[in-house]
């Protein structure tokens, strides 16, 4: 066992690598505001160059850092310049959306060109160690100590000394007013993107040195942490995301010594959540700061939805219900079957994200958390399986909104932080929780749908099933928004400050409104478990929330109908068009940015 | 409408302006003589402040034309504008709250680049300003609203503007600031700047405007010289304790 004086200097190490990560993010959200979710594919950009570099041009290290600190900062210009700029007009969810469809892009760009198979990425430097009281150091510690305390005494030279400097800080505090001084905001962005960007991609090269290792799943957490660490340092604040990157790194570091490494990511988004219920504006921040959040209104594309004669609708239905009975193929059937389910959880987030306005980034989490409580109801207390997958909806409507409930007083992008953060928290517990979800293995067996006793085995009667399932639940969401609870919830959304002036209670609806969608969603999972018969902890991930809010953003946030059209284009035309898995994920990514851009309202427009 | 003025550094002519749908400027024509104050007045909602972001290129009209000495406004950015030579005083003041007094009052030089001339600048402003010289280094967030309002209108000075646009300049300061800032502003104006101010108390910018413009729900209703509107009983009625605003 290492002794307490490593971990100590292993959790600073670790933190001065987050640190690169969460500056750039908070430098970015001092001055527009914004959370960069695509700050940790910089991360992964940097983290391959660097490979190039060194595996394949054998460039020496002070080289290798300045190619990859450069070539960062070019992607992260491109980013502002052509991901963001155009959306400066845009509703405020705008640019947060654009910079996690960025992310999906750049992401499976890397996979595609690298694969997705892990590289070793050789720190160039010699292999000694000194020892140090009972703890060992090693060149790379002291490498990355080195660059973190060299980045952050230029960035306070910059900020402090140079004119560009001031204009990013004057920007972050009144950006009007810096306009009328005659700063150029494009400017103060483009240079607060590349900084980031270097820092980042930085921070991935020198995190593949410390691990000996690369690969693409490093995006996701890149961010996630760098997030966390800002959030906990206070948002837009520097010195408070270096503070809070240590804090990150240390609290990790201890973590895995006492529980183990499996433990370290659940330490990590812990800690993010009781920062963000107890002191939502950081650990340093003064109390006269205002919530960087706007109070009110402008989170969702207002639009007029588009309508559709019910007649239509019926002739659809009617289609689609007696589909199973033309010469279809069973390749159509299996499609669709997934489209329902996605559907299901579509039409959970749209009323979430798009009828009370909490735009949830972790809505697979409802999904993993109706689907264990089925799998194992129906494996482990032999509940029959109709019953359990009712079971696995009931629990995560229950689960579901206790986990969320702490963040209710939350607004904006923090509501979006804190359900990314309780996914991976759900998804964390689900795989250390051994005694009853079977750890890493995960649940297999499970046995297949049935109802009343018969089992549901032929795809044309899970056709049926699951779109039976899903209809009756989109026809008792449509009842509720047009319901005086479907008028409080659009309330909330566009205006909580009035909404409670006029006696709304702000946590009772938004639990409402979990509650209904925790079921759908917990209904779509449980579906899904019996369906797979196999499931485990990474079966309903990150990517599948996103691939939710972008379905949700397609069909029009808010509208039942389109999150079904929305399900069906999505898993429908890359079959259409034979796109192979591999390019799915970017398709989406593509789609997202598209929507983002061109038609934020969606297809059938928000409601 | 303005009698004997010399030619118009600032004007505005046929402005119509809108938010979406909704119409906030109704052919809104304004003129700023050169070396004088000019005064916006008019209650909540009459479009005031949209006046203002039109001059700074921060909301662009539909229709008409911003020209200031000579050329238009409409082609350019908030910047450009600033660098054309005039400088803001912010509703509310605006400053940069975590920014010490000095910085702030230096970020209005943002658009210069003659070093040795800003020093110097800056030397004027705490003369003309001496109560910011003992609080140079504080942060500007800490300041009572008056001296606020002073570094507000130090940094807009530190541009040499040729003209000023300020945003109810008086607002929310203590009576004994509110008589200050207005005397600064004629201190100001006699050192050559030409002054244009929104302002919803009347009385007070009559005082020492040299003419001023009425706006009433994106109109002009009334314009003339200072001291004739003073004494005009529509303006009395609407906004200088007559009957409540039409």
């Amino acid at each position: 066992m290492s002794s307490w004086l490593d971990y100590t200097i292993n959790g600073l190490i670790v933190g001065n690598v987050y640190a690169l990560v969460a500056v750039g993010l908070a430098l970015i959200f001092g001055v527009s505001r914004l959370i960069n979710f695509a700050q940790g594919s910089i991360y992964l950009v940097g983290a391959y160059i660097g490979w190039v570099a060194v595996v394949q041009l054998h460039t020496p290290l002070p080289l290798t850092i300045i190619v990859v600190a450069v070539a960062a900062a070019l992607v992260g210009l491109i980013i502002e310049r052509f991901g963001l700029r155009p959306l400066q007009n845009s509703v405020r969810i705008a640019p947060l959306l654009a910079t996690i469809g960025i992310s999906f892009v750049l992401d499976q760009l890397v996979m595609l060109t690298f694969s997705p198979n892990p590289r070793a990425l050789p720190s160039q430097l010699p292999d000694v160690r000194f020892q140090i009281g009972g703890g060992t150091i090693e060149p790379l510690d002291l490498l990355i100590a080195g660059v973190g305390l060299t980045s952050a005494l230029l960035l306070f030279v910059f900020l402090r000394y140079t004119k560009l400097g001031w204009a990013v800080r004057a920007t972050a505090q009144d950006r009007d007013a810096a306009m009328q001084m005659g700063v150029d905001v494009n400017r103060v962005n483009q240079a607060v993107f590349g900084i980031a960007a270097a820092l980042g991609g930085v921070s991935g090269l020198l995190v593949g040195m410390y691990y000996n290792q690369i690969d693409t799943a490093m995006s996701l957490q890149a961010t996630l942490k760098g997030v966390v660490a800002e959030v906990v340092g206070g948002a837009g604040n520097v010195p408070g995301a270096v503070i809070g990157s240590l804090l990150l790194g240390l609290v990790e570091s201890y973590g895995v010594a006492a529980f183990g490494t499996s433990y370290r990511n659940l330490f990590a988004f812990l800690l993010l959540v009781v920062v963000l219920v107890l002191r939502p504006n950081g650990l340093f921040a003064s109390a006269r700061q205002a919530p960087p959040e706007p109070l009110t209104g402008t989170f969702i594309a207002p639009s007029r939805p588009v309508r559709i004669p019910r007649w239509a609708l019926l002739v659809v239905l009617g289609v689609f219900a007696i589909l199973p009975l033309l010469p279809v193929s069973l390749y159509v059937l299996q499609t669709l079957i997934n489209a329902w389910l996605l559907g299901m959880l579509a039409l959970s987030l749209t009323l979430v994200a798009g009828t009370i306005g909490q735009v949830s980034l972790g809505h697979a989490a409802l999904l993993a958390i109706g689907a264990y409580t089925s799998a194992l109801l129906s494996l482990t207390f032999s509940v029959p399986v109709g019953f359990a997958i009712i079971g696995g909806g009931l629990m995560s409507a229950a689960l579901g909104t206790a986990l969320i409930s702490p963040s209710f007083r939350l607004r904006g992008h923090y509501v979006s932080i804190a359900t990314l953060a309780i996914g991976e928290i759900v998804s964390l517990v689900i795989l250390n929780w051994e005694g009853v979800t079977r750890g890493p293995i995960g649940v297999s067996g499970i046995p297949p749908l049935s109802l009343f006793g018969y089992e549901l085995i032929s795809p044309t009667s899970i056709y049926w099933f699951s779109f039976v399932v899903m209809v009756v639940l989109a026809l008792l969401q449509a009842r509720l928004l047009g319901s005086h609870l479907g008028r409080s919830f659009r309330a909330i959304r566009d205006d909580d400050v009035a909404a409670r002036a006029y006696g709304l209670s702000l946590n009772r609806y938004k639990s409402l409104a979990f509650i209904f969608g925790g079921f759908a969603a917990g209904i779509s999972g449980g579906i899904a478990a019996h369906l797979y018969s196999y499931i485990n902890h990474e079966t309903f991930n990150t990517q599948q929330s996103i691939l939710a809010l972008t379905v949700v953003i397609l069909g029009g946030l808010g509208n039942v109908v389109g999150a079904v059209v929305g399900s069906v284009a999505l898993v429908g035309l890359p079959e259409v068009f034979r796109i192979a898995a591999e390019y799915r994920i970017l398709i989406y990514g593509i789609v997202l940015l598209l929507l983002v851009r061109f038609r934020p309202q969606g297809l059938l427009g928000t409601i | 409408m303005t009698s004997n003025a010399p030619d118009p550094l600032l004007t505005l002519s046929g402005v119509n302006t809108f938010y979406g749908q909704a119409q906030v400027h109704f052919d809104l024509s304004i003129k700023v003589a050169r070396g004088h104050i000019v005064c916006l007045l008019g209650g909540n909602a009459s479009g005031k402040s949209t006046t203002m972001k039109i001059i700074l290129g921060l909301v662009k009209p539909r229709s008409g034309d911003v020209s200031f000495d000579g050329a238009s406004l409409l082609g350019l950015t908030t910047p450009q504008i600033i660098r054309r030579g005039i400088a803001s005083v912010p509703e509310a003041r605006r400053l940069f709250a975590d920014m010490s007094v000095r910085e702030n009052i230096l970020m209005g030089a943002f658009v210069r680049n003659d070093r040795d001339a800003v020093a110097q600048d800056l030397e004027r402003m705490l003369a003309l300003f001496p109560k910011l010289g003992q609080r140079l280094s504080q942060r500007a967030g800490s300041l009572s609203g008056g001296e606020q309002q002073m570094v507000a209108m130090a940094r807009a000075l530190m541009i040499r503007p040729r003209m000023i646009v300020m945003d109810e300049p008086t607002m929310g300061l203590s009576p004994l600031y509110v008589d200050r800032v207005l005397e600064l502003i004629r201190t100001i104006n006699q050192e050559g700047v030409s002054v244009f101010m929104v302002e919803q108390n009347a009385s007070l910018a009559l005082e020492i405007a040299h003419e001023a413009y009425v706006l009433q729900t994106g109109k002009i209703v009334l314009s003339g010289s200072a001291r004739t509107l003073k004494d005009d009983p529509r303006v009395r009625d609407a906004y200088l304790g007559g009957a409540e605003a039409a």
